[in-house]
């Protein structure tokens, strides 16, 4: 599948922000007490997320439009929820130098909508049936995994003290864990759709594409055609795991001697986390193309 | 609304006789001459008579080798969007663009609505939508919804423009949810199939085998026989090959 920018940096930029409100909140009910900067941070990180998704759209004047359709779309879902969190992020923040029940009141509704906002923008590819590397059961934990390594990263890069760190340190070794179980996952020889079965042929004989149906490329073979050799994945995974998990790792170690060293890990975090989320787009193979010479997807 | 309606009695849809195609693309010209001047228009170009030229087509044929050797034979694959029983490219729609209508489960997207987030095209399994990069909104095969309820047409014309021009009468339209239509009782006689139906869409459209071949057998019959002719035959044989 292409891996639109937009899209990559919506994901990944929307997560973090409610990872980090994810993360504001179980402090809060912890005890701790998120700075008013957390809540800054969350909110722009949603709000450059969600600003970025629509530059992939055909008519982004028409945006609204997405609220419209939760009873049957995740997206919609998503739109809906991640709306809805906006106010809550704020009435959390608002709330504690106000009235601190209220806040912990506000910060119980603000984990649920976080979580459930990631897990509508995963369940959007979870849906996919055409294109198996998405459909895999590691979609939603990965997701849910990123969001919150990258949000406990910002957070231990804002707050000083110990436990957000820990948090962190333990929150980037999950992620990289899932991501590992994911790879492992999308990996095993598949047992999908093939050129027999895209085109009902198969039990005739063997399927070999003859013409192709234009000289040029068109918007399906743009869009899911994307394909990255196998060579070069395999590097980007590794990259993905060294920016993503063991610098800010190390990075996280240093800064409990050096505390400054946590801002440096948590774009370390951040700029793996945007090669993770272009590979589940380049890695990710769509039934369509086996219809143009594509042996299996 | 996106949540599909209820499933309808009548279930609109096209038979595609893969023995009959001859792969001319006429029919895929017929669709993008008349869906571009439609309704459901303009079916956007870019670089058109240019070095690049790239377009929305409802409609796109295909062609394949099957089978090996003597057993081979080439099939000319037409494919558009197969009006599914459970179309997943609807129900993702974020705005209620997309929608398969209640009385015939046509599928269709309402242009107007459409915010061109490409996800219902995603959903797609058989690459039926095609992104109109020009319009920003996605386009996809109507079935000609605006000629086979065409009360200005004559009844003879009502039909998919694909299938109007179609020189084999390759293409066949009708209710297959009807199992005494003409479609359906020929999809029975002649063992239609759905493509991946692995995938549960439950498509609408059939698709009919080519029907095994000619056997290339017997023209290695006639070889045989020509070597056991007489040297006048074997003569003649040499210098019309020559």
């Amino acid at each position: 599948m292409h891996p639109a920018y937009s899209v990559i940096f919506f994901t990944v930029a929307s997560g973090a922000g409610f990872g980090l409100l994810g993360i504001a909140a179980i402090a809060l009910l912890l005890g701790a007490e998120p700075s008013l900067l957390s809540g800054v941070l969350a909110l722009a990180l949603i709000g450059g997320g969600t600003l970025s998704s629509t530059f992939h759209l055909g008519r982004p004047e028409r945006a609204w439009r997405a609220f419209s359709q939760g009873r049957s779309s995740w997206l919609s879902r998503e739109g809906i929820l991640a709306a809805a969190t906006v106010p809550v992020c704020l009435w959390f923040f608002a709330a504690l130098y106000w009235q601190w029940v209220l806040a912990m009141f506000a910060a119980v509704v603000a984990l649920l909508l976080a979580v459930a906002t990631v897990v509508a923008t995963a369940m959007i590819y979870a849906t996919i049936k055409p294109v198996r590397q998405w459909r895999d059961p590691w979609v939603v934990p990965g997701y849910l995994a990123g969001a919150f390594a990258s949000g406990a990263a910002v957070w231990a890069a804002l707050d000083a003290g110990v436990a957000g760190r820990v948090a962190a340190l333990v929150a980037l070794a999950a992620w990289a864990a899932v991501k590992l179980f994911y790879w492992r996952s999308i990996d095993r020889p598949q047992t999908g759709p093939d050129i027999g079965s895209a085109t009902g042929l198969g039990k005739l004989g063997t399927v070999r594409p003859l013409d192709p149906p234009h000289t040029e490329e068109n918007y399906l073979q743009r869009e899911m055609g994307f394909r990255i050799a196998r060579k070069h994945a395999a590097r980007l995974r590794r990259l993905a795991l060294l920016l993503g998990a063991i610098v800010p790792g190390l990075l996280l170690l240093v800064s409990f001697l050096v505390t400054p060293f946590a801002i440096i890990a948590a774009l370390s975090a951040l700029i793996g986390l945007l090669v993770e989320r272009w590979l589940f787009f380049a890695e990710a193979r769509h039934t369509v193309m086996l219809y143009y010479g594509t042996n299996v997807v | 609304m996106t949540s599909l309606p209820p499933p309808s009695k009548v279930q609109l849809g096209l038979v595609i006789d893969l023995d009959r195609c001859v792969g001319c693309h006429a029919c895929a010209t017929a669709c993008k001459e008349w869906n571009d001047g439609g309704a459901s228009g303009p079916l956007s170009d870019t670089d058109p008579y240019g070095a690049k030229p790239s377009g929305v087509w409802f409609n796109r044929v295909h062609s394949y080798e099957v089978g090996d050797g003597a057993d081979g034979c080439t099939v000319h694959f037409p494919k558009s969007c197969l009006h599914c029983a459970e179309p997943a490219c609807v129900t993702v729609c974020p705005t209620g663009a997309s929608y398969k209508r209640a009385e015939d489960g046509i599928v269709l997207v309402d242009e107007d609505l459409c915010i061109g987030c490409k996800l219902c095209s995603w959903a797609c399994p058989y690459g039926a939508r095609e992104f109109d990069a020009v319009e920003g909104v996605m386009r996809k095969c109507t079935l000609c919804v605006d000629r086979i309820y065409n009360d200005s047409m004559v009844p003879a014309d009502r039909v998919p423009a694909c299938v109007q021009v179609c020189p084999t009468s390759a293409r066949l339209f009708g209710d297959l949810g009807d199992p005494d239509s003409h479609v359906s009782r020929t999809v029975k006689e002649r063992e239609g199939f759905d493509l991946m139906p692995e995938l549960g869409y439950r498509p609408v459209n059939k698709y009919l085998p080519p029907k095994r071949q000619m056997k290339l057998a017997s023209l290695a019959t006639e070889t045989a026989a020509i070597d056991q002719a007489g040297f006048f035959l074997r003569w003649v044989d040499r210098l019309l090959t020559r």
